[in-house]
């Protein structure tokens, strides 16, 4: 069982080798294999600084098979999907890619903290799009903190306010025509994340 | 040629007053487009983290309702995509058909059982893009009444039109939107920050971080001596405008400068009134400087 914050040594046996293999499939590309730890990725982040782990030293860690660690780590929530460590790396590792695969694996099975507000954004906006094919900003970040800290929702009032006067918030939520199309095709894909966003 | 619009969730919402200027400026240009009918959610980084397949179907969907529209014209479809998340999405999502011979069968048997079907003969383009290599930057000067001269724009392009499939700029350092700003009599700066994160989401989620990200680039452009800074994102035009006097709060530095749409400064240039081009919806008002008229 993992602890939060206790460092202790890690005994090859207790590694899972087939972790990265794992992460391969779900991204659909082998790139991490290439890695040769040079730190480009870490350099080029605008966030490195408050990860946990930095990229370089998780993608070594996951290629490792450090399964627990990996998936409990803060870095890929960090990871605003910014690009800039795959348009640098030197051996073209899609790493940008691999937090999106971390996210998924640690979503399922559920090793986030609770209330943890980028999980709990991106399964709002999963649960949006299944119901009406499209995303409503307002509602988003409504439910967001609604189920994260109901207090920021007070202090953020005032933008919403001022995005409601000046017509930015739409208060009655799009919906596609064609629904059930959108469901049937989403049904049908063969999903490899987010068994619990499912429901 | 008609293009096919895709202007996504945010320009909609937050990022209505892009969607509003754009399209002016294209009226104006004698750019002809028309929506995608019933067009879905790209899917965006959020969706990415909890289903990467299913989030390629919500893209491909899209996709195949622009194919199937746009091909009795007999011609090339072309999807003009002005956000930058369904921007990178959309093409994203091409790739993925092109390189994974698996993930293509996939989803096509999946898009079957909608009644769908994409061919791949959609090409994803950026309203930039079209300004700058179809129209041209003599048409648009052509078109420009009231020139911004003397206007110091700082142009920032945000991640993700550029990283990491950029079709039509540069990945380092995109010129596009300086270009058209530049036809259209305005001052650019040359500063590093063009594409840095805004912090996108992350000013909801993790606000220590994400808005710090955003208060780099304000405080970058403002000692640089810029007037305003145009975007062509709607999550960087909020992030940058709206969370300003909260930035002011926690970092106990002022940063207040207009964040305007380039398409919103496009339209000044053209001569467009304030409520075609959405003016009234900023938080930090604009107007151009009596001095560069």
């Amino acid at each position: 069982m993992y602890e939060w914050g206790r460092r202790r040594i890690k005994y090859e046996s207790e590694l899972d080798p087939a972790f990265c293999q794992t992460l391969i499939e779900k991204t659909g590309n082998d790139s991490i294999r290439n890695c040769i730890q040079c730190g480009t990725c870490s350099s080029t982040c605008p966030v490195s600084l408050y990860m946990d782990f930095t990229p370089r030293r998780l993608v070594a860690m996951a290629r490792e098979g450090f399964h627990d660690e990996v998936l409990h780590s803060f870095t890929p929530w960090i990871c605003a999907s910014c690009y800039s460590c795959t348009v640098e790396c030197p051996k073209e590792v899609k790493i940008t890619e691999t937090m999106y695969a971390i996210k998924q694996m640690a979503m399922d099975k559920g090793v986030h903290p609770a209330r943890f507000p980028v999980p709990v954004l991106a399964r709002e906006f999963y649960h949006q799009v299944k119901a009406n094919g499209r995303t409503n900003e307002g509602r988003l970040i409504t439910q967001l903190f609604l189920k994260t800290n109901p207090f920021k929702l007070i202090k953020q009032s005032k933008i919403g306010m001022k995005l409601f006067f000046s017509g930015r918030l739409d208060v009655i939520p799009q919906k596609i025509k064609n629904i059930t199309q959108l469901r049937t095709l989403l049904k049908a894909v063969n999903g490899n994340g987010g068994g619990r966003a499912h429901s | 040629m008609t293009y096919l619009y895709y202007p996504g969730c945010s320009l909609k919402g937050t990022g209505k007053a892009y969607d509003e200027s754009l399209l002016a400026v294209m009226k104006k240009l004698g750019v002809e487009q028309q929506e995608i009918d019933d067009w879905n959610c790209c899917g965006a980084t959020a969706y990415m983290a909890v289903d990467q397949d299913r989030a390629y179907a919500l893209a491909s969907r899209n996709l195949a309702l622009a194919e199937a529209q746009g091909r009795p014209n007999g011609k090339p479809v072309e999807v003009l995509t002005p956000c930058n998340a369904c921007y990178l999405v959309l093409l994203k999502a091409q790739k993925r058909l092109e390189e994974d011979a698996l993930g293509k069968r996939k989803l096509a048997g999946a898009l079957e059982s909608a009644g769908l079907n994409y061919e791949g003969k959609v090409s994803v383009r950026h309203p930039l893009d079209i300004f700058v290599n179809e129209l041209g930057l003599d048409a648009l000067k052509e078109k420009t009444v009231n020139p911004l001269n003397g206007l110091k724009v700082a142009c920032y392009y945000g991640c993700q039109i550029v990283r990491p499939y950029s079709t039509f700029d540069d990945q380092y350092d995109p010129v596009a939107m300086d270009q058209v700003l530049e036809a259209m009599g305005a001052e650019t700066l040359k500063w590093p920050l063009k594409t840095r994160c805004c912090g996108g989401s992350m000013t909801g989620t993790i606000p220590e971080v994400g808005m710090r990200l955003s208060f780099i680039i304000l405080k970058e452009a403002k000692k640089r001596g810029a007037d305003v800074i145009a975007t062509a994102c709607p999550l960087c035009q909020f992030n940058l405008e709206c969370y300003q006097n909260e930035m002011r709060e926690e970092f106990g530095e002022a940063v207040d400068i207009p964040v305007v749409y380039f398409s919103q400064l496009m339209g000044k240039a053209m001569g467009l009134s304030d409520r075609e081009l959405g003016m009234q919806r900023l938080f930090v008002p604009f107007a151009v400087p009596a001095a560069s008229k």
